[in-house]
C-alpha cells in the first residue's frame, strides 16, 4: 500500500489540489486540472533544462579534458541562474529591415510547439498529462509545425545567414521526419494503437522475470530505435547534424539576428525538443516507465522514466562531444539512401515477427530480415568506393 | 462550454482567413493562412474527430503551408501594392458564398437529426480504410507513388548533363 502511495504521490497531490473545486461545475474542474498539468510540466522540464545546460558543459569539458563551469555555486550548479540573468538583462536587438511581427512571433511559436509535444508522453503510472486517442500522431503533428517557426525566424530576420540556416534546417527536418514516423509505425502496428499509454502497457511483461518485453529487445525494435534516435538527433538540430546553425559557416543560422532572451528561448526550445523526442523514444522502445527487471518494480515508475530519459540525454551529449559535424549532402544521402530503406525493413521485420508467433522463431526471422537488408544496402551503397580525383562542380 | 469554444474558434479562424485574403505582404498572408488551418483543425477537435484534426495540422500546417511559403520565397518579385480595390473578386466570392448557402439550405440533410455514432477513433478509421475503402486507398497510393517517381525523374535530369 505505501509503495503504491509513493508511486502515485503526484496523482494524490493533484487530487488534493483539486479538492476546493469539488462542487464546482465540470468545465472549471477541467480547466483547473489542465492548469496543474501545464504548470507541473513547465516546472519539471524548465528545471531539467537548466540542469542539463550546465551538465552538458561539464560533460563536454570532461570529454575534452578540462573542467567545465565550476565557479558559480557548488560544482558550478548555479551557472544556469547566472546565464539566465545575463540573457534577461541583455539588449533586445531587432534589425531595422526585419519583419517585426514575424521576427517577434518565431521564438514564441517554436517554444510553444516544443512544449506542446511534451504533453502526451506518459511519465509514470497514470501520469500522462493529456490523454488523447492519437497521442503519437499529436506529437508529430505538433512537431511538424516547428518547421514553419524556423522558417519564420529565418525569413523575418531579413538576413542571408538566417535564411540559409532556415533553408538547411527545413531541408533536413523534412527529410528526417519521414524515417522518424516510419520507424514508429512497427510499434504502432504491433500494439494496434496510437495511444502512448497502450504502447507502454504492451511492454509491461517480463520473460523469466529478468528480460523485459520492451520493443528494443526485438531485432526490429532495436533497429527502429537506433534509426529513431538518429532521426531524433537531426530533428533537434544537434551535433553531428547541426549544419543549420553551423557557426563556422553561417554564424548561427536562423538564430543569427536574435539576441538576449529571444535567443535563450530558441536555445530552450531546442533542449525541450530534445527531451520530447527522447521521452517518446523511451515510451516507444524502452518500455516507458516500466522497471528493467521484475524485482525492481518497487522503485516508483516516474523514477524509471527519468533514469531512462537521463541515459538518452547523456548519449546525446556524448555524441556531441565525440563526432564532428557532417556536411548537408552527407546528411541528405544518409537519409534517403540508408535510413529510409532501413526503416521500411523494420516494418517488414515487425510483420514477420508478429506472424511467426512473437517467439524465438520470430525473433530469429526478423533478425534475418534486418541483417539481409543491412547487408544488401551496404553492398549497394558501397561505402568503400575507390577514390578518384575530386571534381568540383561549382568552385573552380 | 462547447458553444463558447465554438465562438472563439470561429472568430479566430474567420479573422485569420480574412487576414490571409486582405494582407498586403504575401508572406504574412501565407502565415495567417496556416493559422486558419489550425482553427479548422480545432473545429474537428471540438467535434471529437481528433484524427482528422491532427492530420489536418500535420499535412496542411506542416507541409502545405511550408510549401506555399517556399513557393512565395522562390518566385517572389517585389510585389507592388495594388491600389484599386478589386470589386470583381468581391462579386465572385459573394456569388460562391450565396450559391453554397442556397444549396445547403435546399438539402434535406439539415432537417434530419444527426444519427448517434460511436466516437471516431483511429482504430475505426483504420478498419474502414482496410475493408470498405481499400481500393480507393490503393489507387491513391499508386497516384502518389507515380507523383514521387515523377518528381525524382525531374530532378535526376541534372546528372546526365555533367
Amino acid at each position: 500500500m505505501s509503495r503504491d502511495a509513493i508511486d502515485q504521490i503526484f496523482i494524490y497531490a493533484k487530487q488534493w489540489l483539486l479538492t476546493p473545486l469539488a462542487h464546482a461545475p465540470d468545465w472549471l474542474v477541467q480547466i483547473g486540472s489542465s492548469l496543474i498539468n501545464i504548470f507541473a510540466l513547465l516546472g519539471v522540464f524548465l528545471t531539467l533544462f537548466a540542469l542539463i545546460s550546465v551538465l552538458e558543459r561539464k560533460i563536454l569539458g570532461r570529454i575534452q579534458n578540462r573542467y567545465g563551469p565550476n565557479r558559480v555555486g557548488p560544482f558550478g550548479l548555479l551557472q544556469p541562474v547566472a546565464d539566465g540573468i545575463k540573457m534577461l538583462i541583455k539588449e533586445d536587438i531587432v534589425p531595422a529591415r526585419a519583419d517585426k511581427v514575424v521576427h517577434f512571433l518565431a521564438p514564441i511559436l517554436i517554444a510553444a510547439t516544443a512544449i506542446l509535444a511534451l504533453g502526451v508522453i506518459p511519465y509514470g503510472r497514470n501520469m500522462t498529462p493529456f490523454v488523447i486517442d492519437g497521442g503519437i500522431l499529436f506529437f508529430f503533428a505538433v512537431g511538424s509545425t516547428t518547421e514553419l517557426a524556423v522558417f519564420m525566424a529565418g525569413w523575418g530576420s531579413n538576413n542571408k545567414f538566417s535564411m540559409l540556416g532556415a533553408m538547411r534546417a527545413i531541408a533536413q527536418m523534412f527529410s528526417y521526419e519521414i524515417p522518424l514516423i516510419i520507424t514508429v509505425l512497427p510499434v504502432v502496428m504491433i500494439v494496434g494503437s496510437l495511444t502512448p499509454d497502450k504502447i507502454v502497457a504492451a511492454q509491461s511483461d517480463y520473460s523469466l522475470g529478468v528480460v523485459p518485453h520492451w520493443f528494443v529487445t526485438t531485432p526490429w525494435g532495436a533497429a527502429a530505435f537506433i534509426l529513431f534516435f538518429i532521426s531524433g538527433l537531426v530533428e533537434s538540430n544537434r551535433t553531428p547534424f547541426d549544419v543549420p546553425e553551423g557557426e563556422s559557416e553561417i554564424v548561427a543560422g536562423h538564430m543569427t539576428e536574435y539576441s538576449g532572451f529571444k535567443y535563450a528561448t530558441f536555445f530552450m526550445a531546442e533542449y525541450i525538443g530534445m527531451f520530447a523526442i527522447s521521452g517518446l523514444a523511451v515510451t516507444l522502445f524502452l518500455g516507458g516507465w516500466h522497471a528493467p527487471i521484475r524485482a525492481l518494480e518497487f522503485i516508483p515508475s516516474y523514477v524509471w522514466f527519468l533514469v531512462k530519459l537521463s541515459i538518452l540525454l547523456f548519449v546525446y551529449i556524448w555524441v556531441r562531444g565525440t563526432l564532428p559535424r557532417t556536411r548537408i549532402d552527407q546528411i541528405m544521402n544518409f537519409a534517403w539512401k540508408f535510413i529510409l530503406p532501413m526503416s521500411f525493413a523494420c516494418i517488414i521485420a515487425a510483420a514477420v515477427w508478429h506472424y511467426a508467433g512473437r517467439g524465438l522463431a520470430g525473433w530469429l526471422w526478423s533478425l534475418g530480415v534486418i541483417a539481409a537488408v543491412y547487408a544488401a544496402l551496404s553492398i549497394l551503397l558501397d561505402t568503400r568506393r575507390k577514390f578518384a580525383q575530386r571534381t568540383y562542380r561549382f568552385a573552380e | 462550454m462547447n458553444s463558447a469554444a465554438f465562438a472563439v474558434i470561429s472568430i479566430l479562424t474567420l479573422a485569420a482567413a480574412l487576414a490571409a485574403a486582405t494582407l498586403q505582404k504575401l508572406m504574412h498572408a501565407a502565415l495567417t493562412f496556416a493559422v486558419a488551418f489550425v482553427g479548422i483543425a480545432a473545429f474537428f477537435f471540438l467535434l471529437g474527430a481528433e484524427f482528422v484534426g491532427l492530420v489536418l495540422v500535420f499535412v496542411y500546417v506542416g507541409a502545405v503551408a511550408v510549401l506555399v511559403v517556399f513557393t512565395i520565397l522562390l518566385t517572389r518579385r517585389d510585389v507592388k501594392k495594388s491600389e484599386r480595390f478589386n470589386w470583381g473578386g468581391v462579386f465572385v466570392a459573394a456569388a460562391v458564398f450565396g450559391g453554397l448557402i442556397w444549396s445547403i439550405f435546399k438539402t434535406s440533410a439539415l432537417a434530419v437529426a444527426a444519427p448517434q455514432i460511436d466516437s471516431l477513433t483511429v482504430k475505426r478509421i483504420g478498419d474502414l480504410l482496410m475493408s470498405n475503402y481499400v481500393w480507393p486507398l490503393q489507387c491513391v497510393g499508386l497516384v502518389l507513388t507515380a507523383a514521387l517517381i515523377g518528381a525524382l525523374i525531374l530532378v535526376m535530369n541534372d546528372s546526365e548533363e555533367v
